[in-house]
C-alpha cells in the first residue's frame, strides 16, 4: 500500500517536473527571441549613432577629390588611371555589345565619337565610341590615402598642440585634485558653522553661467596682470577646487568608515596627516575618476583658450587649433577629418581602458544629488 | 526667544567646547581653497560685473571709462535688437533640441536597461563612446557627414527611401537651410547625451523591481508601465537633467562658432545669445555692455531654475519622502 502511494507520488512529481520543464523551454525560447530582437534593434540604433564616426574615419582615408565628390564610392577608392604614351587617363566602365568594358578615355568629344583605349588590350588600336561620356560611370579601384594622416599631423602641428593640451591638462589636474580633495574632506568630516549653507553655495555654482563672472575676470587677468596670451588665466582659477569634483570626492569620503581615522588620531596624527595617510590611499578610485573627468574637460576646453590665447597661435590647445585648421583647410575635407580622428585617439583610448571607473563617477555625481 | 531658538536649532553656541572649536577650525582650514576661490572667482567678479554694467568701459581704452547709470541696460533691453533676437534663437533652438535630446537619452537608457538585451555593458560603453569624441572633432565630423552631396546622411536617406536626397536642388541642405539648421544642430548634440543617458540608466536601475512585477501581474502593458511607473519614479533624474541642460543651453556657443565663426549663417538663425555676448565683450572688448548681457543671462538662468524648482512640487516625485 505504502509502496503504491510512493510510486504514485513519484510519478505525479515526475509529470509535474516534465510539465515545468516544457513550460521552461517555451519561456526560455521566448526570452531568446526577445533577447535577439532587442539586441538587433540596439545594434541598428548603435550603427546609426556611430555612423558619422565610421564616415569620418573612412573619408579621412580618401583623396581630396574623392572626399568631396558626390556619389563617390563609400570606401576609399580612386578612379583607375591608365598610362598611355606618357600621359595618364581616367578609366570608365563603358557599355558595349560584349558587356561592360574598362576603357580609358583618351579624348573626350562633345559631338561625334570620343576616343578610348581598352586597358586590358592596350596593343589594340584606339576605339571610337559614340555617346555621352559624361553619363559614363568611372571605374574605381581600392585606394587608401594613409598619407593624409602624416600630412594632417604636420600641417596642424599636432605635437605642439598635444604638448600644450597635456601640460594644461596635467598642471590643472594636480591643482584641482589637491584643492578638491582637501575641500571635500573638510565638508565630509568636520562640523563647522554654516557648513550646510556653504555646501549649498558650492553646489549652486554648478548652475551659475560662467559668463556672469567672465568679464571682470578677463579684464583683471588681461589688463591688471597682463596675462593675455599666456596660460595663467586658464590655470589659476582651477587651483581652488570645483563643485563637481568636491561633490564626487565628498560622497566617496562619506562611505569610508571613521574608525581608522579615529585610531590614527588616538595615535597622535593630526587631521592633515590623517587625510594624507588614511583617506587618500583609500580613495584611489574616486581620485582616478576626478582625474579622468578633468582630463576630458581640459581636452575639450574651448571658450577660455579662445579668449585668453587669442593672437598667440603657438600656445593653442587642440580644441582651438583644430577649429583654426578647419578654417584654413576648408577645401581639404579629408585632412580636417584626419586631424579630427587624430585628436580623438588619446581620449577614446583612455576612456576604453578606464571606462568602469569613469562611468561610476558620472553615476555618483548624477544620481546622488 | 533667542535662547529658545538656540536650543532648538544648533547654532554657534555649539562650538563653545574646545574640541568642537578645534574641529571647526580644521574644517574651515580644509575648505579654505574653495572659500578663497569662491570669493576671488565667483563672488567678487559677480559684483564687479554688476558695477561694470553701469559703465561705458572698453578694454582698449580703459581710461575713458565713465559711469552711465542704466544706459547699458536700456540699450540691451530696448535699443539692441540683437538681444531679443538672440534670445529668441536660443529658446527656439532649445524648444527643439532639449526635448529631443532628453527623450533620446531616456529611451536609450530604457533600451540599455532592458533585461532582454545581450551584452548590456558592451552596448553601454559603445553608446557612451561618441560622448568621448572631443567636441570639436565631433562637430567637424558631423559637418562633413551632413554635407548634402558627399555626406552619408543624405546618401542613406536616398538609399532607404529612394528620395533624391543627394540632388543639389531637391535634397536637404542641413547646415544651409534656416528651416533645418536647428535639427542639424540637434543631431550634432545627440553625440553629447552620454552623461544624461548614464544618469538615466542608473536611475532606472534604482527603481524597485516589485513595482514593475506588481503592475505586470495586474496586466499593465509595457507602455503603461513606462508611463505610470518608470517616468514618475524617474522624475528626480529628469528634473536634474532638465536643469543642467537648460542652463547649458543658455551658454550654447561652440557648435555655431566652429561651424561658421558665429556669423549667424544661415540668415541669422545661429546667432545665439552667447555669440552675441562674445561679440560684444571680447570681439569689441566692450566690458560694460558685455557685463550687462552676462547679468541678463544670469537673471534668466536664475528665473528658469527657480521656476523649475517651484514647479517640481507638482511633478517631481521623491520616493524617500513618503508623506
Amino acid at each position: 500500500m505504502s509502496a503504491i502511494t510512493d510510486q504514485q507520488q513519484f510519478s505525479s512529481r515526475d509529470v509535474s517536473r516534465a510539465k515545468l520543464s516544457s513550460y521552461q523551454i517555451a519561456k526560455r525560447r521566448r526570452n531568446l527571441l526577445y533577447g535577439a530582437s532587442i539586441t538587433l534593434f540596439a545594434l541598428i540604433i548603435l550603427s546609426l549613432y556611430v555612423m558619422p564616426l565610421v564616415f569620418g574615419i573612412v573619408t579621412s582615408l580618401k583623396s581630396q577629390a574623392q572626399a568631396s565628390a558626390p556619389n563617390s564610392p563609400l570606401l576609399p577608392s580612386d578612379i583607375i588611371q591608365f598610362d598611355y604614351e606618357g600621359e595618364s587617363y581616367d578609366v570608365y566602365n563603358v557599355p558595349t555589345d560584349e558587356g561592360i568594358k574598362q576603357w580609358a578615355l583618351i579624348q573626350r568629344r562633345r559631338r561625334g565619337a570620343s576616343v578610348f583605349i581598352d586597358i586590358n588590350d592596350p596593343d589594340q588600336s584606339l576605339i571610337e565610341w559614340e555617346g555621352n561620356t559624361f553619363l559614363l560611370e568611372p571605374a574605381y579601384e581600392w585606394s587608401v590615402q594613409w598619407s593624409n594622416y602624416p600630412e594632417a599631423w604636420n600641417e596642424i602641428s599636432f605635437p605642439r598642440l598635444l604638448g600644450n593640451t597635456l601640460v594644461y591638462a596635467f598642471v590643472t589636474m594636480i591643482g584641482t585634485l589637491v584643492a578638491s580633495s582637501l575641500v571635500a574632506y573638510g565638508f565630509a568630516r568636520f562640523r563647522f558653522p554654516f557648513r550646510n549653507i556653504l555646501f549649498m553655495v558650492l553646489m549652486s555654482t554648478i548652475i551659475l553661467p560662467p559668463a556672469v563672472t567672465l568679464v571682470p575676470t578677463y579684464a583683471f587677468f588681461v589688463r591688471v596682470l597682463n596675462w593675455g596670451g599666456t596660460w595663467y588665466p586658464l590655470i589659476v582659477p582651477q587651483l581652488f577646487g570645483n563643485a563637481y569634483n568636491v561633490f564626487l570626492l565628498r560622497q566617496y569620503f562619506l562611505t569610508i568608515p571613521c574608525e581608522m581615522e579615529e585610531a590614527a588620531q588616538v595615535d597622535g596624527a593630526g587631521p592633515f596627516r590623517t587625510f594624507l595617510s588614511i583617506i587618500l590611499p583609500q580613495s584611489i578610485p574616486a581620485l582616478t575618476a576626478v582625474s579622468l573627468f578633468h582630463f576630458f574637460f581640459a581636452w575639450n576646453d574651448f571658450f577660455g583658450p579662445l579668449i585668453y590665447l587669442a593672437g598667440s597661435r603657438n600656445k593653442n590647445p587642440i580644441s582651438v587649433g583644430l577649429t583654426e585648421f578647419n578654417g584654413l583647410y576648408e577645401q581639404n575635407t579629408e585632412l580636417i577629418l584626419a586631424a579630427s580622428v587624430i585628436s580623438m585617439i588619446l581620449p577614446l583610448t583612455i576612456f576604453f581602458i578606464a571606462q568602469r571607473v569613469f562611468i561610476q563617477g558620472i553615476v555618483i555625481t548624477g544620481v546622488d544629488k | 526667544m533667542f535662547t529658545q531658538r538656540m536650543k532648538l536649532k544648533p547654532g554657534l553656541g555649539e562650538y563653545r567646547s574646545p574640541s568642537r572649536r578645534r574641529e571647526a577650525r580644521w574644517g574651515l582650514l580644509f575648505i579654505t581653497p574653495w572659500l578663497i576661490g569662491f570669493l576671488i572667482f565667483y563672488l567678487a567678479p559677480m559684483i564687479i560685473s554688476l558695477v561694470f554694467s553701469t559703465y561705458d568701459f572698453t578694454l582698449s581704452a580703459p581710461d575713458d571709462a565713465r559711469f552711465i547709470g542704466l544706459d547699458n541696460w536700456k540699450r540691451m533691453l530696448f535699443d539692441d535688437a540683437n538681444t531679443w533676437d538672440s534670445l529668441r534663437v536660443t529658446f527656439v533652438f532649445g524648444a527643439i533640441s532639449l526635448p529631443i535630446g532628453m527623450f533620446s537619452a531616456f529611451m536609450l537608457a530604457v533600451l540599455l536597461n532592458s533585461k532582454h538585451l545581450m551584452a548590456p555593458n558592451l552596448f553601454r560603453t559603445l553608446f557612451y563612446a561618441p560622448t568621448m569624441v572631443p567636441l570639436i572633432a565631433g562637430i567637424l565630423i558631423w559637418s562633413s557627414v551632413l554635407n548634402p552631396q558627399s555626406g552619408w546622411i543624405n546618401r542613406l536617406i536616398e538609399y532607404l527611401t529612394g528620395f533624391e536626397a543627394t540632388n543639389i536642388s531637391t535634397g536637404p541642405r542641413w547646415l544651409d537651410n534656416p528651416d533645418l539648421i536647428y535639427f542639424a544642430y540637434t543631431l550634432i548634440g545627440l553625440w553629447g547625451i552620454g552623461n544624461a543617458m548614464l544618469i538615466n540608466l542608473a536611475g532606472l536601475q534604482n527603481i524597485p523591481t516589485e513595482l514593475h512585477e506588481a503592475a505586470s501581474i495586474d496586466g499593465a502593458s509595457w507602455l503603461r508601465r513606462l508611463i505610470s511607473i518608470t517616468v514618475p519614479m524617474m522624475s528626480p533624474v529628469i528634473f536634474y537633467n532638465l536643469i543642467l541642460s537648460t542652463v547649458g543651453l543658455l551658454q550654447y556657443f561652440i557648435v555655431p562658432w566652429v561651424l561658421n565663426l558665429g556669423s549667424g549663417y544661415p540668415e541669422g538663425t545661429t546667432r545665439f545669445y552667447m555669440i552675441h555676448f562674445y561679440n560684444q565683450a571680447f570681439k569689441f572688448q566692450n566690458m560694460g555692455y558685455g557685463a550687462t548681457l552676462a547679468w541678463l543671462m544670469f537673471i534668466i538662468a536664475m528665473m528658469i531654475t527657480l521656476f523649475l524648482f517651484a514647479s517640481s512640487k507638482f511633478w517631481v516625485y521623491y520616493s524617500g519622502e513618503a508623506n
